[in-house]
């Protein structure tokens, strides 16, 4: 076990854990933002930088500083070591700077995106992005192209995260996209046109935090916060069963894994239960969603809310506000 | 991006080129024979006329046992690599810092009035490609070109004109294997 | 003339042979290190010898060969980077082209020392050229016995292959090297774990430069002490300089460290002095990475001491007012070069030679390319030059490799010391239209032009 401190709050994790998931057992707004790192995807992370922390403190045997800040998704902690996120400026700098890189590029189409209200790049620009961008130039561009019948690839969008070619070589037998060229060219391609077809390809859905890989089926069919997220399962002899059915009505328009607070899917789904079940009837319904209140999904009201955990929450946040030590995080709203 | 032109069972190496590539391969651990890819996509671009079609890549990837998307994500990767058919003569100048210093913006335009072409085209012919590449690690004789294996050093304007009357006399397809 | 430690027999007719290296006492080191020493008494010599990575990062190669980890069961190797790619770097092509068996030797040698029994030369695509060169001396160096099974009876056995890369400058950073070498694309990876632990085919593995492996050999034949009285300070030995631009006599020298700056330039034995009797503006001393600086602090540092080849001296003011002795790519400019139109080629070179992989690299590199194009072609406008500041500073520091600074520190530099030039691109957009502005009407900075009363 390793005992560590981020943002001045002390835990102690298991050997190996990296800065980011140790921050993910304290918990709140120290837990730094992740784009590309992904927990059940081998080699995922480093890549988009914004999980970018400053060590102050390397170990209690080797208390030095890390020279440079450090991407918190792949770097083991040591038992002693000092983590600032939040509380330091630098991080926060840099962090700005990283969400202004990621935007740079990016189209900026939230208002005709299918992943507007669940884009992780959405909330992170609204978090720690500037108002005005300072890029005069032209903004790199590709065409749209679908990779396989369900799934519509918007280069443009992407952040190359390479979340989905970690989905295609580990989850699925036999990856045929991936990542053709390099630097501010690199896309994300078959590079022939080649259907990108498996039982567990949908999945790239899922893993990618931005409108780059959209569910074709569920193509401009509704606004997500329109829709109401229901936990559903049904008997599947390939994958776990267990989905999210997004409703209008009695209508299921999309399918979904389940993603945890972070937005990372712990059970992935084969494409039958993705594809092939849009029959309310075909599933076990489990009951409401929990979504965020953060979330513009959460303005469905569908749920009800725990005022008094809610009261707690925002005390809890205020007290951090003043600057005192971070009091445990209420389980019930982070769950 | 290329179109097919080939079909998948024209494409064969040479039993010369067959017997370097399983040299190559050699050179690895065993299991390790996708260490090979860089070395024989470049005997690949050799044999099969200075480009790496799709075809070809294929035909690299079942030679080697890989995907056909690892080798089209590093063919992309690399720049001596060109994915679409280039001329019989590939004149790459290099445009970088200290070549710049000692005139390679003046070779430059001097080869595209010469070839009539822009840097990037082909000469209707077929018989120049004409490319700009950043720094070839030739700045003490800059400036400079590369054609195939070879380096062209302290070029003039006049060292250019004969360089291309060469060229196009001797009409042998670059490479940088020779 | 100066000492030289790696290329005295250099212009000896047929040294490329073996027959003709071997008579002018090559693969002398193999003999002494193979029948005499064993592989940590080399490792030892090599760490007393202070020999610092001359591949640009200067660290220290004794202790990186220590780092290895030598408990693990798996294959050791020693990979050679040949990737050359810095521009103002010219050194490792000089030294494999005119003496191929050096690298050789080096390459046996340490081998020997880190206890591979496989090791690879990594060489950039376009020397192709340098691979036969390269491939034919092995071949000789098999014929003859330092290569292949039980090397000189001593029981050791060596194989060494060239591996071409295929044009990408990334690869000359070694876990992007590996990953190349391993058939991949060159995106750097993440550290840790270190190739000392996990590196070619996840096995413990050594990466040095060209010019770090052959210095292997006199040290190995001196004695690591010996080889240290060469130089001053921590700046052990001598160092090949890649000395380009706009000088009298561009090409490679070898040098002992601490010879002074002025002489290296002025003085006949090397650069010869600035080429058409004109004055010089700036040197760029370590490779295109490195800070530029003016001709005033290349040659006194700020405190006014005399500047000297050394990885101390050049780096004496820190980034303020100091540089990096770096990989020895040693750009000269005169009075008529503009360092806008410099700068942008650089920036334009990272630009085309970021993997990709992260962020601020990928996205940054670009994005000061288009700024610097804007400003030398005159379209920039007066907000770019602090824009230019603030991305290269949100990019330094924040890349999974040295890439990412490597692109910023030339910018944040240029910036610094000449940002006279900057704004008058800025406020003359006309002038600068022509890309020779500053050959057809010589720059001269606001504060000189209110001095003359102009």
């Amino acid at each position: 076990m390793a005992k560590v401190t981020i943002d001045g709050v002390e835990v102690e994790v298991a050997d190996g854990t990296t800065i980011l998931n140790a921050a993910r057992q304290i918990g709140g707004d120290l837990v730094p933002p992740a784009m590309c790192y992904y927990t059940s995807l081998k080699d995922s992370g480093g890549k988009c930088r914004v999980c970018l922390v400053k060590v102050t403190q390397g170990s209690a045997k080797d208390p030095r500083p890390m020279p440079k800040l450090v991407a918190s998704c792949r770097t083991p902690v040591m038992d002693g070591m000092v983590v600032q996120n939040i509380t330091s400026p630098e991080v926060l700098e840099a962090r700005k700077g990283v969400v202004e890189f990621l935007l740079l590029n990016h189209p900026l189409d939230c208002p005709i995106c299918d992943q507007a209200g669940e884009c992780d790049l959405q909330n992170l620009a609204y978090e720690h992005g500037a108002a005005k961008t300072r890029y005069e130039e032209d903004r790199r561009t590709f065409e749209k192209i679908d990779i396989g019948d369900k799934i519509k690839l918007h280069m443009t969008r992407c952040i190359l995260c390479y979340r989905c070619t970690y989905v295609a070589d580990q989850l699925t037998d036999g990856r045929v996209h991936g990542i053709m060229n390099r630097g501010d060219k690199s896309e994300i391609s078959t590079y022939i046109e080649k259907a990108v077809d498996n039982d567990f390809s949908g999945n790239m859905i899922d893993v990618c935090p931005v409108g780059a890989l959209t569910d074709k089926t569920f193509r401009f069919k509704s606004r997500v916060w329109f829709t109401n997220p229901q936990d559903a399962h049904r008997d599947c002899p390939k994958c776990s069963g267990k989905v999210v059915l997004w409703m209008k009505g009695d209508d299921v328009l999309r399918v979904s894994a389940r993603k945890d607070q972070y937005g990372e899917v712990k059970e992935y789904i084969c494409n039958e239960c993705r594809y092939d079940h849009k029959n309310v009837a075909d599933w076990t319904v489990e009951g409401p969603r929990h979504i965020d209140r953060h979330s513009v999904i959460a303005q469905n009201h569908y749920e009800r809310t725990d005022l008094l955990a809610m009261k707690k929450e925002i005390e809890r946040q205020i007290e951090f506000e003043k600057g005192k030590t971070l009091p445990e995080p209420n389980p019930s709203l982070t769950a | 991006m290329p179109e097919k032109t080939e079909k998948m069972e024209e494409i064969k190496f040479s039993e010369q080129s067959l017997a370097l590539v399983n040299r190559i391969i050699k050179r690895y651990p065993e299991g390790r024979q996708k260490s090979a890819l860089l070395p024989v996509l470049h005997v690949a671009q050799a044999e099969f006329n200075g480009w790496l079609s799709p075809p070809v890549m294929d035909y690299v990837a079942s030679l080697l046992s890989i995907k056909p998307v690892e080798v089209y994500e590093v063919a992309s990767f690399y720049s001596m690599y060109n994915l679409e058919p280039v001329g019989t003569c590939l004149i790459e100048v290099c445009q970088t810092g200290p070549c710049w210093l000692r005139g390679s913006d003046d070779i430059v335009a001097h080869l595209e009035n010469k070839l009539n072409i822009k840097v990037g085209e082909t000469t209707a012919d077929g018989m120049f490609t004409l490319k700009t590449v950043e720094c070839l690690g030739s700045c003490g004789t800059a400036p400079m070109l590369q054609c195939g294996a070879k380096y062209h050093e302290n070029l003039t304007t006049d060292k250019v004109d004969a360089l291309v009357e060469d060229l196009r006399s001797a009409n042998v397809r670059s490479t940088y294997m020779k | 003339m100066g000492k030289k430690l790696l290329t005295e027999n250099i212009n000896v007719p047929g040294i490329e042979t073996f027959e003709v290296y071997r008579k002018n006492g090559g693969y002398a080191s193999v003999e002494k290190a193979l029948k005499t020493m064993t592989p940590d008494e080399v490792t030892e010599e090599v760490k007393k010898s202070g020999l610092r990575g001359r591949g640009g990062a200067g660290f220290p190669a004794g202790m990186k060969w220590s780092f290895l980890d030598r408990k693990s069961e798996k294959p050791r190797y020693l990979v050679c980077n040949a990737d050359e790619s810095e521009p103002g770097t010219f050194k490792d092509r000089y030294l494999m082209e005119k003496m191929p068996h050096l690298l050789v030797e080096g390459m046996i040698t340490g081998s020997y020392a880190l206890g591979a029994k496989t090791s690879y030369i990594y060489i950039r695509g376009e020397y192709m050229y340098i691979v036969r060169i390269l491939e034919k001396a092995i071949d000789e160096a098999y014929a003859a016995g330092f290569l292949g099974q039980n090397i000189l009876g001593t029981g050791y056995s060596l194989d060494l292959y060239v591996h071409p890369g295929a044009g990408a400058y990334i690869c000359g950073e070694e876990t992007a090297l590996l990953e190349s070498l391993e058939g991949k694309r060159g995106n750097p990876r993440l550290k840790p774990p270190f190739p000392a632990v996990a590196g070619l085919y996840a096995a413990p593995t050594v990466v040095n430069n060209v010019e770090t492996i052959a210095a292997v050999v006199p040290i190995v034949n001196l004695g690591g002490d010996e080889y240290a009285k060469t130089g001053i300070g921590k700046s052990t030995g001598t160092k090949l300089i890649s000395a380009s631009g706009h000088i009298n006599k561009p090409g490679i020298y070898e040098i002992e460290l601490g010879l002074p700056v002025e002489e290296f330039i002025y003085s006949d034995e090397y650069c010869g002095g600035i080429w058409k009797g004109r004055k010089m503006k700036a040197v760029v001393a370590g490779g295109s990475s490195v800070p530029i600086l003016p001709a005033d602090l290349i040659l006194k540092t700020a405190k006014g001491e005399q500047r000297l080849m050394t990885y101390e001296s050049l780096a004496d003011g820190g980034f303020v007012s100091g540089t990096m002795l770096g990989s020895g790519g040693f750009i000269v400019y005169d009075e008529t070069a503009c360092i806008v139109r410099n700068l942008w080629t650089f920036a334009r070179f990272y630009h085309h030679e970021s993997c990709g992989q992260c962020s601020p690299c990928r996205e940054g590199t670009g994005w000061m390319e288009k700024v610097l194009h804007r400003i030398e072609h005159g379209h920039g406008h007066s907000g770019d030059i602090d824009l230019l500041v603030d991305v290269a500073k949100k990019i330094e520091g924040n890349t999974i490799c040295p890439l990412g600074d490597a692109a910023a520190w030339p910018v944040a530099s240029a910036i610094r010391h000449f940002r006279e030039e900057f704004e008058y691109h800025v406020k003359y957009p006309e002038k600068v239209k022509n890309p020779k502005h500053f050959e057809v009407e010589p720059f001269v900075s606001e504060k000189k032009l209110e001095a003359v009363g102009a």
